[in-house]
């Protein structure tokens, strides 16, 4: 089923999700997309560069918070331009790990063109992670 | 060492064809929680009007990389990798990766701008396919922190 353009509403909720990383995350994603900056998996090499500890690819965070956007949208396919910007790291802790929180809502309509324009709030402990961070969705 | 502000404008090489692996598809959707079947399986692809399974929309990172590695080594480009945090990422699509393509990216540098002593460098990889038509601009702004 794929949502009706003109049903939606600015402000509507269309997709929530929350997802667990753990260091495993990391390892997973640097071999998937070749991003093999140690300060992903190496805490004393992030601690070098004054960081706590080892964080999340930001391009990580990107990617999954997308996600509940592709499952409401039904298709990947429908995901036109995608976009967000870096605000703050995500730390993984070895043991307890990190959940990062996504809420997705409706930020524009264009009927006419039928695209749907999903602002997503991205948060780790409770402070965003990502701003500006936008997918425009075809319901053509 | 600061960013070369003559490397605005510059337009790069084109990188060495990328092929789009089925399976790399799988790796990558699996690293970032996609759990669409039309990410993983063929079938439900072809149900959805696609010839092989679709990348997630950030897939075209692992494309784009060739060419942010081309800046970063470029000779008189003075960006110091260990200076680099990643700012802003966008992608804009024609239409989706499929598994299958082969997809060529060339970087040029749209814009470099000085900020509280930081350099801000926005990248734009066009990314076509075998056919040369467009599939996905990916825009990196990198921020290269200034001498402390």
């Amino acid at each position: 089923m794929i949502p009706v353009v003109t049903a939606l509403t600015v402000g509507d909720v269309v997709a929530e999700a929350s997802f667990a990383l753990t260091r495993d995350s990391l390892v997973r994603y640097a071999g998937a997309s070749g991003d093999f900056n140690p300060i992903h998996y190496r805490d004393d090499v992030a601690q070098s560069v004054g960081l706590s500890g080892v964080l999340a690819h930001g391009m990580l965070t990107m990617g999954l918070a997308v996600q509940p956007v592709v499952d409401w949208a039904g298709d990947p396919a429908r995901v036109v331009d995608y976009q967000v910007r870096f605000t703050r790291p995500v730390f993984v802790d070895a043991a307890a790990g990190a959940t990062v929180a996504v809420v997705a809502k409706v930020g524009a309509v264009d009927p006419e063109a039928l695209i749907a324009r999903i602002d997503l709030t991205v948060t780790f402990n409770g402070a965003t992670v990502l701003g500006k961070a936008q997918a425009r969705v075809n319901l053509a | 060492m600061s960013v070369n502000p003559e490397l605005q404008g510059r337009v790069f090489p084109p990188v060495a064809p990328y092929l789009v692996g089925r399976e790399k598809v799988r790796e990558f959707s699996r690293a970032v929680f996609a759990t669409n079947p039309i990410n993983h399986d063929p079938e439900a692809a072809r149900a959805a009007g696609h010839h092989d399974v679709v990348a997630p929309p950030t897939f075209a990172v692992v494309v784009q990389e060739a060419t942010l590695a081309q800046l970063l080594a470029e000779p008189d480009g003075g960006i110091d990798f260990t200076r680099v945090v990643h700012g802003d990422q966008r992608f804009s699509y024609t239409r989706p990766i499929i598994a299958g393509d082969e997809l060529t990216a060339t970087l040029a540098v749209t814009s470099i701008k000085s900020l509280g002593g930081h350099s801000m460098v926005t990248a734009e990889s066009t990314i076509v396919d075998a056919a040369g038509a467009h599939v996905v601009t990916a825009i990196s702004t990198l921020v290269v922190r200034g001498d402390e």
